[in-house]
């Protein structure tokens, strides 16, 4: 029964999710198009939903050029390096409640292993840096290398919140432990978490690595066909992965009132989504200072800040005033974000990358 | 303390609800300004006198204008040809034209297969109710023409 049920679960994690990236293209697509008053794509299929079809069967039958000094075996491997991972991370994302609602979902120590396959992906960036023998593709690398690293670290002391709140790195028992949402009960810790995750993805405000202006596409610069392809379907699995997650650390995952649980769960996910393209849609990109001085000097203590109030708070056990803490904890997120903005300078702030 | 970001997103998420400011080619045409310069010649046979004003004013040569002597101490055309290909649509041989007898067109849907289709003779260049002038330097053109659809919030209806 259990080969039965990772077979099954296997293969909807691949058809899902890339259904899912898909549709997030295509969504984000639209959705910034609104954002500058255009229509976005609308012409292959009705509301320009086959666009992104339409788009993998160009790309597809683009030709496969490897660059002529490149290095053709770690150019092949690199972007499946990169894309596996958004793919591996679901393994431990419960869809709906129970014990069979995702391929492990109930790993016991779920949480490091989401955040030990998140970090793969960024070998696969540099690998493709490397092996293009492309000097923009190498800086491209080089810098999201230096993003990635960086924002590892307050990505991961977010994530110890939450595990410290729900007692267990279990996901599963995670989402159980949400009597209400965490993200009420560590604003300040889904703020890190989603401003990381959004350096983490290389998105926009964050997306230095890829800046056109200055160095083409960075790391997939020389790449094209079937493997652009996986960095491009790969960039929205990985998204939608730091949606997911998000999802279910701080949104309570699959847990909502009427509607069913895995509408629940998908509801959550795309509102994430939604938010990230709004961003995109809004913020232009840092520069390469800022952006260092932001992870060390603002998302780090913040980070600190978030483990040290929810170590408080379950050591004094008193979290049985439920919503007292969410009020408390609320007003000290916006206080904590508020002194670190005024007194931690962050915008003179220069960090050599 | 972020509150910027507030806003601008605040600012995004308006605009998202503004009508569509594009407009969709093919389906959809914009009016253009009265005193276009679409990429066509307009002949009026009419007005010309053939003293080949418009070929000395033309920087590049693309006016080929040949003139023979008609009874009565007349003066006729013999041979008109315009190489749309080359104009780069300055104008300048309307402004020279004494008798106000060659205009700048108004479509600008000029696309052929052939570069050797857009060598245009007398015939084809003459003013007709397919090939109308613009206002450009006629304001007696000017006068009938609809006005310009300005992207406006609001002017463009529908969508």
């Amino acid at each position: 029964m259990d080969w039965l049920h990772w077979i099954a679960f296997a293969v909807f994690i691949v058809v899902f999710v890339l259904g899912m990236s898909m549709f997030g293209i295509w969504l984000e697509r639209r959705g910034v198009a609104r954002l500058q008053m255009r229509p976005g794509p609308n012409r292959a299929g009705p509301l320009g939903l086959l666009q992104p079809v339409a788009d993998a069967v160009k790309i597809l039958l683009k030709e496969d050029i490897v660059p002529e000094r490149g290095d053709r075996l770690l150019h092949t491997l690199a972007p499946i390096v990169a894309f596996v991972p958004a793919l591996m991370v679901f393994a431990v994302v419960p869809f709906w409640r129970g014990e069979g609602a995702g391929l492990v979902p109930d790993m016991n120590i779920g949480l490091v292993y989401l955040v030990a396959i998140s970090s793969i992906s960024i070998v696969g960036a540099f690998t493709a840096g490397w092996a293009s023998n492309n000097k923009y593709s190498l800086m491209g690398a080089m810098r999201s290398m230096a993003q990635m690293v960086s924002y590892e670290v307050p990505l991961v002391l977010s994530l110890v919140g939450v595990a410290l709140a729900a007692g267990s790195l279990s996901l599963v028992r995670i989402v159980e432990a949400q009597s209400v949402p965490f993200i009420l009960l560590q604003p300040l810790g889904f703020l890190v978490y989603f401003l990381a995750a959004l350096a983490e993805l290389n998105r926009t405000p964050f997306d230095l690595l890829e800046a056109e202006s200055e160095i083409v596409a960075g790391y997939h610069t020389e790449y094209s066909g079937m493997k652009f392809v996986m960095f491009y379907l790969g960039e929205y699995t990985h998204t939608l992965a730091a949606a997911a997650i998000g999802a279910t650390l701080f949104l309570g995952g699959w847990k909502g009132p009427l509607l069913p649980p895995f509408l629940w769960f998908l509801i959550k996910v795309f509102a994430l989504f939604v938010v990230i393209f709004w961003i995109r849609g809004t913020l232009p990109r840092l520069r390469v200072d800022q952006l260092m001085a932001f992870a060390w000097k603002f998302l780090l203590p913040l980070a600190l800040v978030n483990i040290f109030l929810v170590a408080v708070e379950m050591s004094t056990q008193s979290l049985r005033t439920l919503w007292v803490m969410v009020a408390v904890n609320i007003v000290a997120g916006v206080l904590a974000v508020y002194l670190f903005s005024r007194l931690g300078r962050v915008r003179g702030g220069r960090v050599a990358v | 303390m972020g509150l910027g970001i507030v806003k601008g997103m605040a600012l995004t998420l308006r605009h998202a609800f503004r009508p569509i400011i594009t407009t969709q080619y093919p389906e959809e045409k914009l009016v253009p300004s009265k005193r276009i310069r679409a990429p066509q010649l307009v002949w009026e046979e009419d007005r010309c006198t053939v003293c080949a004003s418009c070929a000395k004013a033309c920087p590049q040569g693309n006016i080929t204008i040949v003139s023979e002597p008609l009874p009565d101490n007349k003066y006729g055309m013999k041979h008109l040809e315009i190489d749309h290909g080359r104009c780069m649509f300055c104008g300048l041989c309307v402004e020279a034209c004494p008798f106000d007898a060659i205009h700048m067109g108004r479509d600008y849907e000029q696309a052929t297969y052939r570069r050797s289709l857009l060598v245009l003779t007398r015939e084809e260049v003459r003013l007709s109710e397919k090939r109308k002038a613009s206002g450009y330097f006629r304001p007696r053109f000017e006068a009938e023409m609809p006005p310009q659809t300005l992207l406006i919030y609001g002017e463009k209806k529908g969508k």
